[in-house]
């Protein structure tokens, strides 16, 4: 070997620490796991990090090539993680998300939301408009089952639980739904085109069945069907393109930092949105599955269910589900 | 010199950056590979053992009708293990899978810090978009065009997967400035390491090559190599 006494004589002290880099590193490992919360264990942490930040220093200096700096790169590493990670605690985080979170979000997207529901609404019409001059069209839109059954003053709807048993159902619109939401809102990626696309195609689809079952009387029944579930689903549609929209105006028009970095913000400030999505679809799967396809219940009740529910996703999206909750209990 | 290893470096309060190995697209298809094995034998066992004893026999056949119970507690849970796979295990074992652990990667956020449960949720709803058209098409195509090695569900969340490097590695401390230098330190921690799993010939030829190179003639000593073993523990312990 080649180093001079001074080298070697430095390296061999830095190597007589190995014993408190291994301490260090365990005690690291130990608290990123959460299998300790001992105090005096938790004061080290930022000696060891001081330490192993001093000794890598030299390691990288004296023995560069070494599997003795790859383990003190690792082990500050480990440290550095340990040290800068937030509180876990998962009932904290969605009393945050709840309360704060998603609220803020919504906010924030509030100009996306308007100009979401006035395309979704557009192509509601456009698609009302289009089937009800070229009734012909309604092929471009619905499937030719749907066309025969509506033709022969059947709403496909009908006797639907007769087919499949209702949790079944629910859980296949549920997780329809859901994929339907994340794929709207993951359009964004392509400059927000292939939301207004999934969003407008929706809307379209809408309206030109809702024409097509209106030239055979059958609107009362689809309205009966879809009232309950529709009113938070749409809404959720809604949603979900506005997250995906400012998804594509981050990459259009990024900031000073750039277009990841600007995307990054973005789906970081849409993410709570998207959750409480998934949260609002999970109650509308319910309603479809269980209510919707259910003759017993009257226009009445739909309506009431269906409105009801659209009120508590406003109270949800508003943050004031939780804090009147949080501000009674608290006078309690 | 004191270079900072290639990967992702982070400033950090003490001075000394905190350099990250990022992992590429052959640690990440390991990693979720070996995950994708473990999510289906979960999902296929459930549906199994759910089924048997559902139909009290042995068969796997779902009832001739609809019955709610079968899809609520043998279908449903089954599909949520596979989809639900990589939601709840990433956040219950904070960034981290079984796949992962395996292909020795964890993921980190981009200031080396844990990943927030936020961050977990939002990297797993882009798979959407990563998965397509096939085999994650999209996700590998941007893992390898990209500087840091992400795909788009990284880019979202601002997470990165680095590597866990050298656990194993940390040599032993020598006493003796004089008979062993850095690599002697770390050859002999390694050889000291493998030695249960050499044969005994081998492990007294590479004890013999090691202490001729490091302290000296080797003629006078045997071929025993319980006494080669014995011998370079105290060299470790620094009274050889």
């Amino acid at each position: 070997m080649s180093s001079t006494p001074r080298v070697r004589a430095l390296t061999a002290a830095l190597l007589k620490r190995s014993g408190l880099w291994r301490d260090a590193d365990a005690r690291a490992r130990r608290y990123a796991r959460g299998r300790t919360d001992d105090a005096a264990d938790a004061l080290r942490l930022a000696d060891d990090y001081r330490l192993l930040a001093h000794d890598l220093a030299r390691a990288r200096s004296l023995i560069p090539g070494t599997r003795t700096r790859e383990f003190l790169e690792d082990a500050y590493g480990h440290a550095h993680a340990t040290l800068h990670q937030g509180a876990w605690r998962m009932g904290s985080t969605l009393q945050r998300l709840l309360r704060e979170q998603i609220p803020e979000s919504v906010r924030w997207l509030k100009p996306y939301i308007l100009w979401t529901s006035v395309i979704f609404v557009l192509s509601v019409c456009a698609g009302f408009a289009l089937v009800h001059r070229f009734p012909e069209l309604i092929a471009l839109f619905a499937s030719p089952d749907l066309i025969q059954s509506v033709e022969q003053g059947k709403l496909w709807t009908d006797g639907l639980l007769n087919v499949v048993p209702s949790s079944v159902l629910s859980a296949q619109i549920l997780a329809n739904n859901i994929s339907v939401t994340l794929v709207a809102y993951c359009a964004g990626i392509l400059f927000g085109l292939g939301t207004v696309y999934i969003v407008g195609l929706n809307g379209l689809m809408l309206g030109a069945i809702f024409a097509f079952t209106g030239q055979h009387r059958l609107a009362g029944g689809l309205f009966n069907f879809v009232v309950a579930h529709g009113c938070v689903e749409l809404s959720v549609m809604c949603l979900s393109g506005a997250a995906g929209a400012a998804l594509g105006e981050a990459l259009i028009r990024p900031g000073p930092d750039g277009r990841i970095e600007s995307f990054r913000a973005a789906a970081l400030r849409t993410g709570p949105v998207l959750i409480a999505c998934a949260l609002l679809l999970v109650g509308a799967g319910l309603l479809e599955g269980f209510v919707s396809p259910d003759p017993r219940f009257s226009l009445f009740t739909r309506v009431v269910l269906g409105v009801g529910y659209w009120l508590v996703m406003l109270a949800l999206l508003s943050g004031r589900l939780f804090r009147a909750r949080a501000s009674l209990a608290g006078a309690g | 010199m004191n270079e900072v290893a290639p990967g992702h470096v982070i400033d950090s309060a003490t001075g000394i950056d905190v350099s990250l190995p990022l992992a590429g697209p052959g640690a990440r298809s390991y990693a979720f590979i070996a995950d994708w094995h473990i999510r289906i034998v979960l999902a296929l066992a459930w549906y199994v053992v759910g089924a048997l004893l559902y139909n009290g026999r042995p068969s796997l056949s779902p009832p001739l009708t609809n019955v709610p119970q079968w899809f609520g507690l043998i279908v449903a849970p089954a599909l949520g293990i596979y989809f639900l796979y990589h939601y709840v295990v990433e956040l219950a074992m904070r960034g981290s899978t079984p796949g992962k652990r395996m292909a020795g990667v964890r993921i980190v956020a981009r200031d080396g810090s844990g990943p927030s449960a936020g961050a977990l949720l939002l990297r797993n709803v882009f798979r959407v978009v990563d998965s397509l058209p096939l085999f994650y098409g999209v996700g590998l195509v941007t893992v390898v065009v990209t500087r840091d090695n992400v795909r788009l569900g990284d880019m979202a969340a601002g997470t990165l997967l680095v590597y866990e490097r050298g656990r194993a590695g940390v040599p032993l401390a020598s006493d003796h400035p004089g008979a062993l230098d850095a690599p002697g330190t770390e050859i002999l921690a390694e050889l000291l390491e493998r030695w249960p799993v050499l044969g005994a010939e081998a492990r007294v030829h590479l004890a013999r090559q090691f202490w001729l190179r490091y302290c000296g003639d080797t003629a006078t000593l045997g071929d025993d190599d319980a006494e080669w073993h014995e011998r370079l523990q105290q060299l470790v312990q620094g009274s050889a």
